[in-house]
């Protein structure tokens, strides 16, 4: 039985590869490059999406999406954000200017801080393949199938600093560093890290979503 | 704990996978497909093709290994060689790459790296330097300052490769891994010359995000979890170094 899923095009890198591991999972894509009423009727919605965040934003806003997310996400339906895709999910950005997000969850999306907690200059991009770290309970989530020491592969400058303590579902530790690597609330979940290149772990994530 | 990949590469020359063993001219390995399945299967981090000829008529023929290869893997698929255009970029990315590996072409127009950063983001712009040891002595100086430059116009990740290091199993280039690490923030992988496990201690210790490897694994010297625990009981964080998932 293939599960349906709807996943956006906004023309801000590639979206190939998420709708190949979904297919992958026993998904069944449609992909949509333009909002339409009918989307709103989705049975599941995912937001890739690499880049900047400001980028992004505006085409979701030329192509109708940051509306048509805003609705969804009343239905109470499963919606996944990845990457880019999880950080448009909060207020707003600070990457490369002052810009407003779709405002699903409060919260900011600012740099990965320079320096690890020793005070010395490590790596940006953050890019490797790191350890989940729980920071609530991932029965019934996304992660539920993640085991302790299961990495899953991280490439990212900014990330999502979530007001609420309790949205945040997973963290990563970069050089002492948390950070925010997976959010979830009501039906919405994001994953800052790339469950579409995490190999098995992140498949079991993708299932897990479709499972829902 | 420096966190680092493991990452497979593949030299692609035609449809094959191919070596180059230095002195010796290419050897070919086999079929790039059977190979990048069993590098994911084994627990890669990543996977990495060249393509060693990358002349235009061919181009098709690397869009079908990487079409098949990324309908199969996931794991962050790079691709390098011959990359001259955002067309050539986008064609790669269609095919399934994550990121682009760009040489020769960054080097006559910079603004392609810029380009490409806008257009896909930072992260999938890599930037390879491939120099040789003799070059080194007159140009080392440029592939530090070629690798800061690089950066400074949007390249999210450095890819090193030595020349004459490659396929020889002596060991990395340590002074100039050393150099490039020290230059720049971004993250630099470190290929050619993998040769021993006692490689992985020295090369720990410059800083390295990634570490290619290619003849070890292509001639089955060693296998990437042997590899993978090997790096881990150097100091380095790895993925899967416990017996991979």
């Amino acid at each position: 039985m293939t599960v349906p899923v709807t996943v956006i095009d906004y023309g801000i890198g590639n979206q190939l590869n998420v709708l190949r591991a979904l297919e992958h999972c026993g998904a069944s894509v449609k992909v949509v490059q333009q909002a339409s009423a009918g989307d709103l009727d989705a049975s599941r919605l995912v937001l890739p999406g690499v880049g900047a965040f400001g980028d992004g934003m505006s085409e979701l806003r030329d192509r109708g999406f940051d509306d048509l997310v805003q609705r969804f996400a009343q239905t109470g339906r499963p919606f996944l954000g990845i990457c880019v895709g999880m950080q448009v999910m909060f207020d707003g950005s600070d990457e490369m200017g002052d810009h407003a997000g779709l405002g699903l969850l409060p919260g900011r999306v600012r740099a990965v801080p320079a320096e690890g907690a020793d005070g010395r200059p490590h790596r940006i991009p953050h890019i490797g393949w790191r350890v989940l770290a729980p920071a609530s309970r991932w029965d019934g989530t996304i992660l539920s199938e993640v085991d302790p020491g299961d990495r899953v592969y991280f490439v990212h400058s900014f990330a999502a600093q979530p007001t609420r303590r309790e949205d945040r579902l997973a963290t990563v530790d970069y050089d002492g560093i948390p950070i925010c690597a997976a959010v979830h609330r009501d039906n919405l979940y994001g994953c800052q890290f790339h469950p579409e290149r995490s190999a098995d772990t992140g498949l079991r994530v993708l299932r897990r979503f479709l499972a829902l | 704990m420096t966190h680092a990949r493991i990452i497979a590469r593949l030299d692609i020359k035609g449809p094959n996978l191919i070596k180059g063993v230095h002195l010796e001219g290419l050897r070919v390995v086999g079929d790039p497909h059977e190979h990048a399945l069993r590098y994911y299967a084994e627990g890669a981090d990543e996977l990495l093709f060249i393509d060693i000829v990358a002349s235009l008529y061919q181009r098709n023929n690397l869009s079908d290994i990487i079409k098949r290869a990324a309908d199969r893997i996931y794991v962050p698929i790079t691709v390098g060689g011959g990359i001259r255009s955002l067309d050539n970029v986008s064609e790669m990315m269609h095919s399934g790459a994550d990121k682009v590996a760009i040489n020769t072409a960054a080097i006559a127009r910079p603004g392609l790296i810029t380009e490409v950063a806008r257009r896909y983001g930072s992260q999938c712009m890599v930037r390879w330097e491939a120099y040789t040891d003799n070059g080194r002595e007159r140009t080392g100086v440029d592939v530090v300052e070629w690798a800061r430059r690089a950066v400074d116009l949007g390249a999210g990740e450095i890819l090193l490769t030595s020349v004459d290091q490659e396929g020889t199993r002596k060991g990395f280039d340590l002074p100039l891994v050393q150099q490039v690490c020290d230059a720049v923030r971004v993250p630099v992988t470190a290929s050619g010359g993998f040769g021993r496990v006692e490689d992985l201690a020295a090369i720990a210790a410059t800083g390295v995000s990634g570490i290619a490897i290619a003849d070890a694994l292509h001639w089955k010297r060693m296998a990437l979890r042997e590899i993978k625990q090997h790096a881990a009981a150097a100091g380095l964080d790895v993925r899967g170094a416990e017996g991979v998932k």
